[in-house]
């Protein structure tokens, strides 16, 4: 039925969108990342310490130590929701992959069948007990995902409860399977694993390189799959993805289970630094994860944000958390100066966009 | 009518709808031809928009029979009905203004491009689409720019290519005139004669009477939940429709 085009469309009466106008530069993101840049060149002129290779390796490895769960939770915020629960799931998922680690490793744990040489099976097979806590470690933060998103989508509870809840529920949890006490990676794989999470290759820390990995990952998701125009439909206007037929109630579930697997995953890269998964470990994480995805660019009532943002306010935190450190600045100024920063950024993005 | 040709797109018999002690349709009968546009109006709480909500697949009828193209139909979800070719521009549009045109157009239904196991989507499939069909309805809109950035008519336009996307063959508009300036009001009309040309069927709910006497064939007037006139608009008037929804006039 398509009728043949009489003449092309002539814009006469709507003029082009200049380049930056559009895309990054009118974004939070790209000014939040200009005002990095400055705040960078700025910090090389007060420390000549800052841009040493140790010093950058440092900032690389902390700003990672959350960007990985602030990707996840950008998802969520996109949609228009809201994740409270990933600090208390990072602990948690820290915790199992630590205790089955050591569980499966232990001779005489009632899980475990011997070998003749008085190693437990699993420990014959070089990283197969890595793999096995590692899986169950996301596994429970697969579960953990999974009941936030059936609370949220399906019974139509606010996030904003049901994450709280969740928060305290797994936070719970963690102290009780640990007795309070956290636990500690242990056995013949535990070496592999430190190696997997504080090591790094050529210099570059590894919980860099899965950060990368994982921000190009999802950049091809949210801007070139039908599941990433989904999630942005859903934050600008979830009515009309409901009525275009776009599968509302599974697009949240998924993005509520990817937030999770985040977590849990920055928790246990987490626990590998620490050596250890004490029960109070990333207590309050939520705050500085959610602060940074703000702040990158993520809006909170939805329809907005992404990885660049997401990294981007990582690296802001990280960098005025260090810049206080090497400029001899009270740490204590550190969280102040945070919330400030956080406040500012929300100002600039709106006087932008009453101006254009 | 003269037209003689074709069954009906849309036939109507008996419709009735109640919802517990409340009748709120009762009884309505209503052909709809191909190429025609049939405005439908009524007061607040008249039926109209219980009787669209049927259409859509939104309702079930409590009474009566429908037939699209001829054969009966029963829709339990609003995607039955647009399944078979019904397709309703809603009031507010249902569009994400933080997402272009053309991602708008595509909504739920994305062109993709299979790479072994994944399937990414195919942006420059969807924009050269959606301009073409911008172009139909001689829409001056950019399949790149953001529905936060358009006007009222061009976001019209937009959801109104939505419904070319499927090639549906009854389109519901409600209120489309309702929020935007004389202008923009100029060329929705001019948006639901390129309807019409292209022998889509389109339903109009609208309050504006001017708006109705400029593009409709037939004028429907719904009062109590009843079809109080059906008739052409050529043997009807303003003042004889005002009277029919205020209910000075009985029926007509």
């Amino acid at each position: 039925m398509a009728m043949p085009l009489e003449s092309p469309i002539s814009f006469t009466n709507v003029g082009k969108i200049r380049w930056w106008q559009r895309g990054i530069f009118a974004s939070q993101t790209g000014y939040v990342l200009l005002a990095l840049a400055v705040l960078l060149v700025i910090m090389h002129f007060a420390s000549p310490y800052f841009f040493t290779q140790g010093n950058m390796q440092n900032v690389a490895k902390n700003f990672s130590f959350i960007a990985i769960a602030t990707l996840g939770v950008t998802f969520v915020i996109i949609t228009g929701g809201i994740d409270l629960s990933v600090g208390s799931m990072m602990c948690f998922s820290a915790m199992i992959t630590s205790m089955v680690m050591t569980e499966l490793s232990a001779p005489g744990s009632p899980l475990v069948h011997m070998a003749a040489d008085g190693k437990t099976v699993l420990a014959n097979v070089p990283g197969l007990i890595l793999l096995i806590s590692i899986l169950a470690g996301l596994g429970v933060a697969l579960i953990a995902g999974l009941v936030n998103g059936f609370c949220i989508a399906v019974l139509g509870l606010s996030p904003f409860v049901t994450t709280l809840g969740m928060l305290s529920i797994v936070r719970g949890l963690g102290y009780v399977v640990s007795n309070g006490r956290g636990s500690f990676p242990g056995g013949p794989d535990a070496d592999y694993f430190y190696a997997l999470t504080s090591g790094d290759v050529l210099g570059v820390p590894a919980p860099f390189i899965y950060l990368v990995i994982l921000a190009l990952t999802m950049a091809v998701v949210l801007h070139h799959t039908s599941f990433g125009r989904h999630v942005f439909a859903l934050g600008g206007n979830e009515k009309a993805a409901e009525l275009t037929g776009i599968p509302v109630v599974r697009v949240k579930i998924e993005v509520y289970v990817i937030c999770a697997l985040a977590a849990g995953l920055q928790g246990i890269i987490i626990s590998g630094w620490l050596g250890s998964a004490p029960a109070n470990m990333a207590m309050s994480y939520e705050l500085n994860v959610i602060a940074a995805a703000v702040i990158g660019g993520a809006n909170l009532a939805g329809g907005i944000g992404g990885p660049l943002g997401a990294i981007v306010g990582c690296v802001l935190l990280e960098v005025i958390r260090n810049g206080l450190v090497l400029a001899q600045v009270s740490s204590y100024w550190q969280q102040t100066l945070v919330g400030v920063i956080i406040i500012l950024a929300v100002l600039v993005d709106r006087v932008r966009s009453r101006m254009t | 009518m003269t037209k003689t040709d074709a069954t009906p797109v849309l036939e109507l018999t008996g419709i009735g709808k109640e919802f517990g002690a409340i009748r709120a349709l009762h009884d309505v009968d209503m052909q709809v031809w191909p190429g025609e546009v049939v405005g439908l109006m009524g007061d607040n709480g008249a039926g109209k928009s219980t009787l669209v909500k049927i259409i859509a697949g939104n309702f079930r009828p409590s009474h009566g029979e429908m037939r699209f193209a001829g054969s009966a139909v029963h829709f339990n979800r609003p995607v039955d009905a647009r399944a078979v070719g019904i397709e309703v521009v809603y009031q507010d549009l249902a569009l994400a203004d933080n997402l272009t045109a053309a991602a708008n157009v595509f909504l739920g239904r994305e062109l993709k491009r299979r790479f072994g196991p994944i399937a990414l989507l195919d942006h420059k499939a969807m924009a050269s689409r959606a301009l073409e069909l911008f172009g139909e309805l001689r829409s001056e809109t950019r399949p790149d720019d953001l529905v936060r950035q358009m006007s009222g008519g061009q976001r019209q336009a937009v959801a109104i290519a939505r419904t070319r996307l499927s090639n549906a063959r009854l389109v519901m508009m409600d209120e489309p005139t309702a929020a935007i300036s004389v202008r923009q009001v100029e060329q929705v009309l001019g948006l639901i004669h390129r309807l019409k040309e292209q022998g889509v069927a389109v339903m109009l709910i609208s309050h504006r009477m001017p708006d109705v006497f400029a593009v409709c064939d037939r004028v429907v007037v719904m009062r109590r939940g009843e079809k109080r006139a059906d008739k052409s608009i050529h043997q009807t008037s303003p003042e004889e429709v005002t009277a029919l929804i205020t209910g000075a006039k009985e029926a007509a």
